[in-house]
Parts: C-alpha cells; sequence; structure tokens
C-alpha cells in the first residue's frame, strides 16, 4: 500500500466523519447532542488539516474551537433553559425549502469544480519542508513579519471582544443585598461608638415601691 | 492521490449543509450560530487546501485571522443570547420582534 493510497483512505475516512457530524449538528433533536456534534465536525476538520501539513492551524482549531469556543457554547445551552419541543417547530414546514437551497447551491458549486478539475490538481510538496522550516515558523514568520499589522489588529478584537461580553452580562442588582468594602474601611470608631463620662453614683434607695404604678393592686 | 477538488468539493458540501441548517432551524438562535460556525470552517477548509496547493502562506495566515475573529463573535453573540434569555425568558426568534424590523 502506497503512502499515497493511504492518505486517500483517510482523507475518506475523516470527510465521511466530518460530513456525517455536521448533517447531525443541524438536524439533532438535543441541542447538547448538536454542540457534541459540532465539536467532533471540528476534530475530524483537524485531522483534515493535519493531512494537508498545517499542523499549528489544525491544533489551534482544537484549542480554540473545542477548547473554549464549543465550552462557551456548552454552558450558554446547559444555562438557559430552552424549551425544546417548540424550538422544532417549523423543522418539518422549512425542510424542504433548506433541502432544495442547499442542494441547488451543491449542485451548482460541484459543477464548477468539476469543470475546473477535469486536470488533476495534484497537491505539491509541502512548501514549509521545501523552505526548510517547519510549519508554525513557516506561518509565524510571515504572521510578524509580512502581517504584523493585521496581527496587532486581532489582538484589539480579541481584547473589545471579552470587554464587551463582560460589558453586556454585567449587571447591578437593586435587590440583592452586598457588603461595600470601600465604606467599609472609611467608617471611623467616633462615629459608631460615643464615650460618656458620669459620676459612679450608686441608684438612690428612696425610690419606694409605692412610686412604682405597676405594682399597684387593680381597683 | 489528494487533489485540490477533494477539498473544495468538501467545503462546499460543509457550506451547503451550514445554509440548510439555517433554513430548518428557524426557531433556535444557538443552532443558527452553529450553522454559522460550520460555513466559517468550510471556508477556512478551502483556505488551507489552497494555501497548500498554491505554496502561499497568506491563506494559512488568513485561517488564522478568522478563528480569532469568529472566537470574538462567539463570544459576543453567547453574550447578547444570555442577556436576551434574561430579559425576554426566550430565544425563539420569532418572537424577538420588538423592533418590528
Amino acid at each position: 500500500m502506497t503512502p499515497e493510497l493511504l492518505q486517500l483512505i483517510c482523507f475518506y475516512a475523516f470527510s465521511f466523519v466530518t460530513v456525517a457530524a455536521a448533517l447531525s449538528v443541524i438536524t439533532l433533536k438535543n441541542t447538547v447532542h448538536a454542540v457534541l456534534a459540532l465539536v467532533l465536525t471540528f476534530f475530524s476538520s483537524a485531522c483534515l488539516w493535519m493531512l494537508l501539513d498545517a499542523e499549528f492551524l489544525a491544533l489551534a482549531l482544537i484549542v480554540v474551537y473545542v477548547g473554549a469556543v464549543m465550552v462557551l457554547f456548552l454552558f450558554v445551552v446547559m444555562m438557559l433553559d430552552i424549551d425544546q419541543e417548540k424550538m422544532r417547530e417549523g423543522f418539518v414546514k422549512f425542510l424542504p425549502v433548506g433541502l432544495i437551497v442547499a442542494a441547488v447551491m451543491l449542485v451548482e458549486m460541484l459543477g464548477l469544480i468539476g469543470v475546473r478539475a477535469m486536470h488533476a490538481q495534484v497537491m505539491g510538496a509541502d512548501p514549509a519542508a521545501a523552505a526548510g522550516v517547519s510549519n508554525t515558523a513557516w506561518l509565524g514568520l510571515a504572521l510578524y513579519t509580512k502581517f504584523l499589522l493585521p496581527f496587532e489588529i486581532a489582538a484589539l478584537i480579541l481584547t473589545v471582544g471579552v470587554v464587551a461580553a463582560v460589558a453586556l452580562t454585567l449587571r447591578q442588582r437593586t435587590d440583592a443585598r452586598h457588603e461595600s468594602a470601600s465604606q467599609q474601611v472609611k467608617v471611623n470608631p467616633r462615629d459608631r461608638v460615643r464615650l460618656v463620662k458620669m459620676e459612679a453614683v450608686r441608684p438612690s434607695e428612696s425610690v419606694s415601691p409605692s412610686q412604682n404604678p405597676s405594682q399597684e393592686p387593680q381597683p | 492521490m489528494i487533489t485540490l477538488a477533494h477539498y473544495i468539493v468538501l467545503g462546499a458540501v460543509l457550506f451547503c449543509i451550514a445554509v440548510a441548517g439555517l433554513f430548518i432551524n428557524r426557531k433556535n438562535v444557538i443552532v443558527l450560530l452553529m450553522s454559522i460556525e460550520l460555513m466559517l470552517l468550510a471556508v477556512n477548509m478551502n483556505f488551507v487546501a489552497f494555501s497548500r496547493f498554491l505554496g502561499d502562506v497568506s491563506g494559512q495566515v488568513f485561517v488564522f485571522f478568522i478563528l480569532t475573529v469568529a472566537a470574538a463573535e462567539a463570544a459576543i453573540g453567547l453574550a447578547i443570547l444570555v442577556l436576551l434569555f434574561r430579559n425576554r425568558s426566550t430565544i425563539n426568534i420569532a418572537e424577538i420582534d420588538s423592533m418590528k424590523g
């Protein structure tokens, strides 16, 4: 078995898993299961990118998407109390339209690709290996020289995303009781306790029991 | 031998699945967001394949930026979704019509 044939078999296996998982993302009834199917889609796509020698992006897809974004999705899906049945309304109604549009698009795209793919466009050698560096170094060299400004703008976008996500979901509850640390620190003992100086006198014994109205016999 | 067409066909299939998902899950915002993620994945697939085929690093750099923007988009989108659910107690698109659009 030649390496090329092995690669082709791997490609078909991974792409079968990718397409099947993508189909279950849009058809599964339970949203949690759909999110897990999307995780599988991303994972097998990362395997496909690995076949293309794009190791850095494949691992970034797993770390960033499976590790961060999909866990965020999972959190939100589990946090919101969604009526699953109500969400399925219109599934059958829109099914024919969706299938027709998707099928027409697919046929058009496949037709275009088929016309161009008459002469087999075989993937060449790994350009990173041809340059004598690893894929990560190849990508990093371009990223930190030619694409430095877009790279920094991307960092800015991520910062804005973090700030926006926090600012959107932050809320000041008016009905909750909470401690104010600054007020606690600023408090002065003289505001709370008043020391009073007074004579040390024994209570006078001249008070007779008859002067106490509560002890008088009721008429 | 794996050709360029293999990967482009796979990208096209993924994109069409995502479009179908947008149509048939009209009620559930979360599934709509996931369909958009699928679309981005299809585009990324094409970028990586062409980058390898042409031996040009720009395609992979583009995928890097798309991943960045998509992560920020997902974070903000889900924050809006949480806010929406807190105020309206629903994420059904048909009931979110207060802007009369």
